[in-house]
């Protein structure tokens, strides 16, 4: 490449914009000729010149100072509370959100739990060779038995004229405290009631969804500081007639 | 939105990892004041650049009023135009490029603005590179004949010499600045330097 060729990038060469394989065959070619290397010389005191002349102006300190202010102080859209307060009332409404919202899935997720131990609890029972600890077909007798076993107290309906049939009962337990087992049948299918104090449970949330996760139906009420829960494989009618029975008997 | 000031991309990640609702989002947008952010982050980029604007604005004005005047309208027009910048972008050949509009416009500016580099006549004759033993005068020469030199020279030439030489702007910096070409850039630096040089010399020889 001739002079004059090397000399038109020498501009770019010195304010480092010449692409780097240029930048290599320049270098060996400023180290070559002298002609070009003096031009570069006479470049690089001119760009030195003009840097060094250019800083001529300096503003002065008021002006700083106005600037300044009219930037800090420029126009803000209003607001109605402070940043400051505003933006803690948004966190802590925030974290009670998220706390509520927690609790609520940890009840939930209870819920399911407990569920599962009745079921559980159901299918050992059908399984068993001796399902009931005190076998009877009469309300009279099954009742009394629990008296002394279990820390309360309550009703069997009369069965007699209705599709069920009374089978007998045992003492259960669930998370720590101690309840009744009642087994019904209803045709062919067996209903275990499971009866416990509502206090000792702890707060469960019980859901639609947790009854129709499961493969056995299980119906759930409240009823004078007691928790009834029904768990069989038979139809939802004949859980909620029960039910009815049951919650008119106490 | 654009311009993603701190508060802003908080509240974006925050919300979206917590799923909370847009309306609650935009709800603390409000108590969040937007426009703090947004004068605060200003103000962060563009007072470093100050007394760098305030120098250049003047070697346009050559008038030390005039200089101020359009260096303030320059930071209230960029304070103004901020929401319109991207973030992460070239926030001084933005406000360079702001301020250089801004005294186009001025009563001073437009009659820089009305004369082209091809009418100029000295242009025609300028050589590229000069390469005459004279130029060693430019070891000797003093800051104030510089200086002279430089304010002399015509607007476009000026200005992309101390953009280049001063500010140290990249080619892509001035090209964005002065909303020319990379070519012309070049071409333009090319001429201005052979400007000052010749300048310097007939002030040498004076």
């Amino acid at each position: 490449m001739a002079c004059e060729s090397w000399k038109e990038k020498l501009d770019a060469y010195f304010d480092g914009e010449l692409p780097a394989t240029d930048v290599r065959a320049l270098n060996e070619h400023l180290a070559q000729c002298a002609s070009c290397s003096a031009e570069g010389l006479r470049r690089v005191q001119l760009k030195r010149a003009v840097q060094a002349a250019a800083h001529k102006f300096t503003p002065d300190a008021a002006f700083r100072a106005r600037i300044q202010k009219q930037i800090s102080s420029s126009p803000r859209r209003t607001v109605w509370l402070p940043n400051w307060f505003a933006a803690f009332a948004c966190a802590t409404a925030v974290l009670v959100i998220g706390f509520i919202f927690v609790k609520f899935q940890q009840s939930r997720t209870g819920g399911q739990q407990l569920f599962g131990e009745l079921v559980d609890q159901h299918v050992a029972t059908l399984a068993s060779a001796n399902p009931v600890d005190v076998i009877s077909t009469d309300r009279h007798t099954v009742k009394p038995w629990f008296a002394g076993k279990i820390p309360f107290t309550f009703n069997i309906p009369e069965l007699q004229g209705t599709p069920f049939a009374l089978i007998g009962g045992k003492v259960s337990y669930l998370r720590q405290s101690s309840g009744a087992e009642l087994i019904f049948r209803t045709g062919h299918h067996q209903i275990s009631v499971f009866i416990f104090q509502e206090q000792k449970l702890g707060n469960v949330a019980v859901s639609q969804n947790a009854q129709s996760a499961l493969s056995f139906q299980v119906e759930t009420w409240q009823q004078n500081g007691l928790r009834f829960f029904e768990v069989s494989d038979a139809g939802p009618h004949d859980l909620l007639q029960l039910r009815d029975l049951l919650k008119a008997a106490n | 939105m654009q311009n993603r000031y701190p508060g802003f991309l908080f509240r974006e990640i925050f919300f979206r990892v917590l799923g909370i609702n847009e309306w609650v989002s935009w709800f603390t947008l409000v108590f969040v004041s937007e426009d703090r952010f947004i004068s605060g982050s200003f103000e962060e980029l563009a007072m470093p650049l100050f007394d760098r604007l305030y120098n250049f604005a003047h070697w346009l004005t050559q008038n030390r009023e005039e200089a101020e005047d359009l260096v303030q309208e320059t930071y209230v027009k960029a304070l103004k135009g901020f929401r319109s910048y991207q973030q992460g972008t070239n926030f001084r050949a933005w406000i360079y490029q702001i301020l250089r509009n801004t005294f186009l416009t001025s009563r001073t500016g437009l009659k820089w603005s009305s004369v082209s580099l091809d009418e100029d006549p000295e242009s025609q004759n300028l050589p590229v590179s000069s390469s005459t033993p004279e130029t060693a005068l430019l070891q000797r020469s003093d800051q104030q004949l510089v200086q002279e030199a430089l304010g002399e020279l015509a607007l476009p030439y000026r200005e992309v010499l101390l953009l280049c030489e001063f500010e140290e702007m990249s080619y892509q910096e001035m090209s964005a600045t002065l909303a020319i070409p990379i070519g012309t850039v070049m071409s333009r630096l090319s001429r201005a330097r052979g400007a000052l040089r010749d300048a310097l010399y007939k002030k040498q020889k004076c």
